[in-house]
């Protein structure tokens, strides 16, 4: 077992040929929600050892499958087989039994608690013991992963906290584990880090579902690929064999539209200017932000690059207008000083947001498209409300023009916000901002957990806007995205961000050494 | 066998209309077997706490009279619930709304003019806000509990109008009861003779209430906001509302409309102050607020069911000499089944036969 790079060697160390009995057999598994098939005869055999890709875009049925797999959730039809026994898993319980480990996207840590209090939570009747805190240290250092088992949670990376989780999931020896899209908080290089401990695993036996949509990072770890698309399993394919572009279209089944970009040739007047922003944070574990300087002129996007949690909620909600600045001159859209100005009075002066949270911050789930329109267009001088009332036809016209426009597929004329995928509504809070042609956009996580047919028609609004004359700062995890559409990359790392260089001249590798801190140093200096 | 539940994509229309009306049925199934149980014909049982109410005017004067405050209180805490404020404390806000109308009569008996009786309602709207905002400056500024606070000001209320009537305001010429002098002729409600319905001001003013409330919810930037800040604080603040401004206003407004009904209650029924002057209008109001959905159209119709309730209780203790305990019970069980019922608006029940395999099939 080698620990070098993740981008040599890979082949070497790729796993067993897929002879012999299978760990874990789905069997033409059926799995129904109301009148949709999330799970139609889908079949998946993981072989021990083995690093086994599951891919496929939101919604392709991937969730469904895998909880199905972890015994949260029960199968309408189909059989498990575990080891060559048909098995029935009812519960997490069950399953972590049978000796499956799951470590999820979002991190299920108290904060305030130890790394082996978090642990000793998560294990039947156990207690945080100096035992348990000396098999946390011998465990986390015999995979890589090394962990100070008396850290509080706060204090860790978001590295770290994953470190965290899958230290858990290996504590109950399980022979298999399931990831669930593990790289999309992790620089480049605490992802390269990841690697060597999954090959380190495999070699050891145990099998690994990998879930992800990055494929070239399938590429590289994986070796095997299950393809999942519309419920159903599309294709079984060898990714060291198929370039990123052959899994895409099984993905997506069609050629992925490309974003179309020309580089902001002609640049327009100064629209958005960031000047010493500096704000306190109010809440216990927030991010304070320290001295941001940025300028963003009509016809550009800006990425704001960062690992999550490094200030980028704060400086939205500085931005955006939810929190306060200190100063009014902190903050200047189009000239006019607005870092004193509550929110709709930045929308009325031409500025729109789109935040990360799709649901219960950009929109309210229980509450119709119409409704959710007037949500952030009541106070733009549409016309939306007038003397206090409010006309949910003309919002119903908003909803029709931002359906069309972003081809939004949903089932009756105005549904419910949570009723729509992921992707749809994503389309829908995006186009909701972009029908309004703002002058100024501010906008988090454009495409975030989006399947790529939306990322693309989001992505491609976001550049023909910015052309049209507006300005744009996209704070944005994905780095691919970011190299996409942005025309200039400043990143944020504790608080703090690092001046805007030009996309062309910065590589992935040198925005990971930003993102894990280099930015302090050079923002000091700029 | 098995029963799922299976979330919906939506809210059910049907659903949210039909699952009051199941949880009603299912609530007199459950009477019936408590009558049963005590001995009695379910069937007659039924008929006098249910129907026999208002089978006569005098019956639904009784009605109207016990529904006025109920659905008057409910109007204000839906607004309270609606916007996530968890205003438990209408009882006291009625009572201490009733303390500060009656400041004219009591204190100023000479005063008799016919502005009286508006000023007295004004005051109590005012005196019933303030003392709503008490629990709610605590909540905005120190994040205190205000369901907790809400509620322990309901003791303080009740003990200090106590205190009150057996103290400062006792009228010299009450044998040394405590009540307050009885108020002047300009200070009360008296019932209108309306086609043989004698009916008092209150319950047109609870039907305005409803019909404006109605409006506000759903005609206007106002109503949006409640439900918004309701749902989901977070896309309130995005949408430039502010939950610490909601606070205030929805226990002032519920505030203002506990102590306006309260002092109705004073001016028509008992017209003086005593010791006790509400049979628990601002708790039984939230179990209306709830069994109408929070919707003001619901409200009025829920008021009317539980009002019927409490002339039910009555008459079962004089027809079939039945403990009134039985009617608090229904009350409960009506809540329980409303609130269980609502589960059906979200989720869709289905029954599925043994085994995976045939369920399929």
């Amino acid at each position: 077992m080698s620990s070098a790079s993740a981008d040599t060697g890979q082949l070497a160390e790729r796993g067993p040929a897929g002879d012999g009995q299978p760990l874990i057999e789905a069997r033409h598994i059926v799995k129904r929600f109301g009148s949709n098939t999330a799970n139609d005869d889908v079949s998946i055999a993981i072989m021990p050892g083995e690093i086994h890709a599951l891919l496929g875009e939101n919604g392709a049925g991937k969730s469904t499958l895998v909880k199905i797999l972890y015994g949260s959730l029960q199968p309408n039809a189909g059989e498990l087989i575990w080891k060559g026994q048909a098995v029935e898993i009812a519960s997490p319980a069950e399953a972590r039994e049978l000796g499956i480990g799951m470590v999820f996207q979002h991190f299920s840590l108290f904060e305030a608690l130890t790394v082996t209090e978090n642990i000793a939570l998560a294990l039947p009747n156990c207690k945080a013991t100096p035992e348990l805190a000396a098999t946390i240290a011998r465990v986390s250092q015999n995979y890589g992963l090394p962990l100070d088992p008396a850290a509080h949670i706060v204090d860790l990376s978001v590295g770290e906290r994953q470190r965290v989780e899958i230290v858990r999931c290996l504590l109950q020896n399980p022979s298999l584990i399931i990831m669930d899209e593990p790289t999309s908080v992790l620089t480049p290089q605490e992802a390269d880090q990841l690697f060597v401990t999954l090959r380190r695993l495999a070699s050891e036996g145990c099998a690994i579902l990998y879930i992800s949509h990055r494929l070239e990072e399938v590429r590289v770890l994986c070796h095997r690929a299950t393809i999942m698309r519309r419920a159903r399993v599309v294709a079984e394919a060898d990714p060291t064999v198929e370039t990123v572009g052959t899994l895409a279209q099984l993905m997506v089944g069609t050629e992925i539209e490309h974003v179309e970009r020309k580089r902001g040739t002609r640049r327009g007047p100064e629209a958005i200017l960031i000047s010493n922003l500096s704000l306190e944070s109010q809440e216990a574990f927030g991010i304070s932000l320290k001295n941001i300087n940025l300028s963003v002129r009509i016809g550009e996007i800006v990425a704001v690059a960062g690992v999550a949690g490094n200030g980028q909620k704060e400086l939205f909600d500085a931005l955006s207008g939810e929190t306060l600045c200190p100063r009014e001159d902190m903050l200047i859209f189009d000239g006019e000083a607005v870092g004193m100005l509550e929110i709709n009075d930045r929308r009325l002066g031409g500025a729109a947001f789109v935040p990360e949270e799709r649901l219960g911050h950009g929109a309210v789930p229980a509450l119709k498209l119409s409704e959710n329109v007037v949500l952030t267009r009541h106070g733009t001088g549409e016309g939306i409300t007038r003397r206090g009332f409010t006309r949910f036809g003309l919002a119903g016209e908003v909803v029709e023009a931002v359906t069309t426009l972003f081809d939004v597929r949903k089932g009756v004329d105005d549904p419910e916000a949570r009723s729509l995928s992921g992707g749809n509504l994503q389309k829908f809070v995006v186009g909701r901002e972009v029908q309004r042609h703002p002058r100024i956009l501010i906008v988090a996580q454009p495409t975030w957990g989006v399947d790529a047919g939306a990322a693309a028609v989001i992505r491609q609004s976001l550049i023909n806007l910015a052309r049209k004359g507006a300005a744009i700062i996209v704070i944005s995890q994905d780095l691919d995205e970011i190299f996409e559409i942005a025309d200039r990359i400043a990143v944020i790392s504790r608080g703090q961000l690092s001046p805007a260089e030009d996309a062309d001249t910065l590589t992935p590798e040198k925005i990971g050494l930003l993102m894990a801190g280099g930015a302090e140093k050079k923002g000091a200096a700029a | 066998m098995r029963i799922e539940l299976v979330k919906r994509a939506e809210q059910s229309r049907v659903m949210s209309y039909l699952s009051p009306v199941i949880a009603v049925v299912l609530t007199v199934v459950f009477a019936g077997i408590v009558f049963s149980l005590q001995g009695h014909n379910p069937l007659s049982g039924i008929w006098y706490f249910f129907l026999e109410p208002v089978t006569s005017l005098w019956g639904i004067e009784q009605l109207a009279t016990k529904a006025t405050p109920l659905i008057i209180i409910a109007l204000g805490l839906a607004v309270c619930y609606l916007s996530n404020n968890w205003n438990i404390g209408a009882e006291g806000q009625l009572t201490m709304g009733a303390i500060c109308g009656s400041i004219l009569p009591v204190m100023a008996p000479d005063f008799v003019n016919p502005i009286v009786l508006p000023l007295m309602l004004l005051m109590a709207m005012m005196g019933g806000a303030l003392y709503a905002l008490i629990p709610a400056k605590l909540k905005t500024t120190f994040g205190t509990n205000e369901i907790l606070t809400s509620l322990m000001l309901v003791y303080c209320a009740n003990l200090f109008l106590d205190w009150m009537v057996r103290g400062p305001w006792r009228s010299p010429q009450g044998f040394n009861f405590p009540i307050t002098v009885d108020f002047h002729e300009w200070a009360v409600l008296n019932a209108v003779d309306i086609g043989g319905l004698y009916l008092n001001l209150s319950a047109p003013i609870a039907l305005l209430l409803v019909v404006l409330l109605a409006v506000v919810m759903r005609k206007t930037l106002m109503g949006f906001e409640i439900k918004v800040l309701g749902q989901s604080p977070r896309a309130g603040s995005f949408a430039g509302f502010s939950s610490r401004k909601m606070t205030t206003f929805a226990f002032a407004l519920s505030g203002a409309l506990a102590g306006l009904a309260g002092m109705m209650v004073v001016m028509s029924e008992i017209q003086k102050l005593q010791p006790v002057i509400s049979p628990g209008y601002g708790f039984t109001a939230i179990i209306v607020a709830f069994l109408g959905r929070l919707n003001p159209i619901g409200i009025l119709i829920a008021g009317l069911v539980i009002a019927s309730s409490y002339l039910g209780g009555e008459a079962i203790q004089t027809s079939l000499q039945m403990s009134s305990k039985v009617a608090t019970v229904i009350q409960g069980v009506l809540l329980f089944f409303v609130l269980a019922c609502d589960t059906l608006i979200l989720y869709r029940v289905r029954f599925v036969s043994g085994s995976r395999e045939s369920a399929n099939a």
